[in-house]
């Protein structure tokens, strides 16, 4: 008799039917969504504050080098002494005050420059500064020596270099990144949703062999029924709780960005790539980031997703399923967790760093043939283009290993549901194979 | 009468440790069985070895004569010792579950558990979760949901362990109501006075063997020993009590009685009863004349002991 839909069924409508999963699945997005908010709106109030700068430049030479923007305003300070400035900077609330010394020497004067201001100024601000003088001062010292300037300006050279695999393709830097996105992002969700939805399955076990329900069920199905049963029906639970996040998410920040005029995405990054984009360049810009979606190998990556997501997950889950039945209660569980975190936890290291720096690279390749960590890495390279046969292989080793460790979780499963009292050790564990 | 269950030579070990060692055992279809034993014996192992839990190393399980194979998990209905229900689940969804895993169909199901919710008077509770509920009312559930798609072998593990006197002596009617419906029933449990009340044949396992079965009234005989309870009234207990311990083996009684007697247990060595009888009454008025039959509770420190 084939119970397992039955038992799916089960385990999806209690998961979904719990007060504190309910509780989870709607909070969770207000909360992040919230909390982004507020920090978004923290940093756009940030942005709108105008700061003054006052400069009290006693040269003479390099006043004419302080444009104020929209953010800074210069206050150019003429015919006082460096004491008087300062008070007066002091009670106009200036944010500091910069004081260039009295030389006529260019060297002398990059040698003496000052800036006063209550507390540490940020370093965004002393490099912006110091910027602009470097920028005037190398001009009055290329004038003094005779360069003519503007000729050194028309003659600069700007390189973009264009990247081509051999087979054809065009990439380029924004390729790289939105690869990287992608990866990552997948990546990062197969890890998220191991480690949430592999802790809920362990938990139900447990729940099962603390209620004393087991022996019961188990005169009924298979236990590796029971465990598949459980594996799956958490999981089209986890998947549902996503899909309500994602779309939750959607909904309210929208909302909350039209309602507020909250703009969720404005950051300094942002800032600089409008800037860019504001070149001469910035169609191009905007092409190659097209470009680059279009370049994605998208077909590869979603069969890529689906296959290594299910299978890492299920290799996951089972261990996690296996370790809930060799234990009585949660405290005991930790012994058992850490040598399936660290992998994990590895693995998205290793896609953080070295995929990154160097996607075919020695390390990243062996780790993502090596089955613990294979399906975070391997989805975080796919983006980058993977042969085929790479891909291939590197499921068909996690394909075997998701097997062979459902079996052996079957095996401790079976045994470990009707263990009560003790924590087994691993040694134990070994045994239990045997019966 | 022929078998429903035979259990022929079964061996389980775990590891280094023996929990079966060649049991056989023969359930008789319609009678209650009783599986006794001491903590530890090995019962629960054979019940899981019966219930297709464990396999068995060795040995074969056949059930109506046929070898014991996935279909079985619908005859067999089983009450463990260590038993519980989820939770956070109602009582009528949980009931429909483990219903469904036995074979039945949901309407089918929900019709039986009506009645029997129905005939337990336990209908109020469809709706209540099991925490909600005390520990003897989730072993009523429990009783329905093992008995619920009409197995033909019911093995009970303790199952009057939570029950006030009252509710045992319900589920203990429904047991042999059952019973008479054509069950078998496979009946562990260390109450050996429900033993001695419900129980036609026996099987006491110790240490992983079996060491004594068959049917109760056949082990008794066996074990009886041929010892009467007497008490007569007599002028001269003294002389009375010499001139029996002259003839037979005679050791002091204690029963509860209404008259000042003479109280003995007297052991016939190859004489009939009515010897002891003639004898007793020519010298006396018997008030009292009973055989001593070994109960299940002596029997079972006796053999345990001499294993």
């Amino acid at each position: 008799m084939n119970h397992l839909p039955l038992i799916i069924k089960r385990e999806y409508l209690t998961k979904v039917k719990n007060k504190s999963f309910i509780v989870m699945t709607i909070l969770s997005p207000i909360i992040m969504i919230a909390l982004i908010s507020v920090v978004a709106y923290l940093s756009q109030l940030n942005n709108d504050k105008v700061r003054t700068i006052s400069i009290l430049d006693e040269s003479g030479l390099v006043e004419s080098a302080f444009q104020s923007t929209e953010k800074t305003k210069y206050n150019i300070l003429h015919n006082m002494s460096l004491s008087d400035a300062k008070a007066i900077v002091k009670e106009t609330s200036s944010y500091g005050l910069l004081h260039i010394d009295k030389f006529s020497n260019v060297d002398d004067i990059s040698n003496h420059i000052e800036f006063y201001s209550e507390e540490s100024p940020s370093i965004s601000i002393i490099s912006n500064l110091e910027n602009q003088l470097e920028k005037k001062l190398t001009n009055i010292k290329l004038e003094q020596q005779g360069v003519d300037v503007s000729m050194i300006n028309a003659s600069k050279v700007y390189v973009d270099i264009a990247q081509e695999s051999f087979e054809g393709e065009k990439t380029s830097k924004i390729d790289s990144v939105v690869k990287l996105i992608f990866g990552g992002a997948a990546g990062y969700l197969l890890f998220m949703f191991i480690i949430i939805y592999g802790n809920m399955i362990m938990r139900s076990v447990i729940e099962e062999k603390t209620s004393r329900i087991i022996e019961v069920i188990i005169s009924s199905v298979k236990p590796v029924q029971l465990m598949l049963g459980k594996i799956i029906g958490t999981s089209l639970a986890g998947i549902t709780q996503f899909v309500i996040w994602i779309i939750l998410g959607g909904v309210l920040m929208t909302i909350i960005s039209l309602v507020f005029g909250i703009d969720m995405m404005q950051s300094p990054q942002q800032d600089m790539l409008q800037q860019a984009m504001e070149s001469p360049e910035a169609n191009s810009q905007i092409q190659n980031l097209i470009n680059a979606f279009y370049n994605l190998p998208i077909t590869n990556l979603i069969i890529a997703f689906i296959l290594f997501f299910i299978s890492g997950y299920l290799l996951y889950s089972s261990l996690y399923a296996a370790i809930g039945a060799a234990v009585d209660n949660e405290t005991d569980t930790q012994q058992f967790l850490l040598p399936i975190i660290m992998p994990l936890i590895l693995a998205v290291y290793i896609g953080i760093f070295t995929v990154i720096e160097d996607p075919h690279g020695t390390v990243s390749t062996v780790f993502s043939f090596i089955p613990l960590t294979s399906p975070v890495v391997m989805l975080m390279r796919i983006p980058f283009g993977v042969p085929i046969w790479q891909q291939l292989v590197s499921l068909l080793l996690l394909i075997g290993t998701f097997m062979f460790t459902v079996w052996f979780a079957s095996k401790i499963y079976r045994v470990g549901i009707l263990m009560y009292g003790k924590k087994p050790s691993y040694k134990e564990l070994i045994k239990w194979i045997k019966y | 009468m022929s078998n429903l269950l035979e259990v022929n030579k079964v061996s389980k070990n775990f590891g280094d440790f023996k929990a079966l060692n060649n049991v056989s055992i023969a359930v008789p279809k319609g009678s209650i069985f009783g599986l006794l034993g001491p903590n530890g014996a090995g019962k629960t192992t054979l019940i899981r070895v019966i219930n297709q839990i464990t396999m068995p190393d060795n040995g074969t399980v056949h059930l109506d004569g046929e070898a014991l194979n996935e279909n079985h998990i619908k005859d067999i209905g089983y009450l463990p010792e260590e038993r519980g229900l989820y939770k956070s689940m109602k009582v009528g969804e949980q009931a429909l579950y483990l219903a469904q895993l036995k074979g039945l169909s949901k309407a089918e199901a929900k019709t039986r558990l009506k009645y029997w919710f129905e005939r337990l008077e336990i209908g109020d509770w469809w709706n209540k979760k099991i925490q909600e509920l005390s520990k003897g009312m989730a072993q009523k559930i429990q009783f329905v949901v093992t008995v619920l798609h009409q197995p033909k072998l019911l093995i009970f593990d303790e199952p009057f362990s939570g029950f006030d006197p009252i509710n045992a002596n319900l589920i203990k009617d429904e047991i042999l109501r059952l019973r008479e419906d054509g069950a078998t029933v496979i009946f562990s449990t260390h109450r050996m006075e429900s033993v001695e009340e419900l129980c036609d044949d026996i099987a006491l396992i110790h240490q992983s063997n079996k060491i004594l079965d068959g049917r109760l009234i056949d082990i008794k005989r066996q074990y009886k020993i041929n010892t009467f309870e007497v008490g007569i009234r007599t002028n001269n207990k003294a002389v009375l009590q010499k001139e029996l311990s002259e003839k037979f083996e005679v050791s002091k009684a204690n029963f509860k009685s209404l008259e000042d007697e003479l109280k003995l247990n007297i052991k016939l060595n190859g004489d009939a009863p009515n010897d002891l009888l003639n004898f007793l009454t020519s010298k006396g008025d018997v008030s009292h004349f009973v055989e001593l039959i070994p109960s299940v509770n002596d029997i079972f420190i006796q053999t345990v002991k001499n294993n």
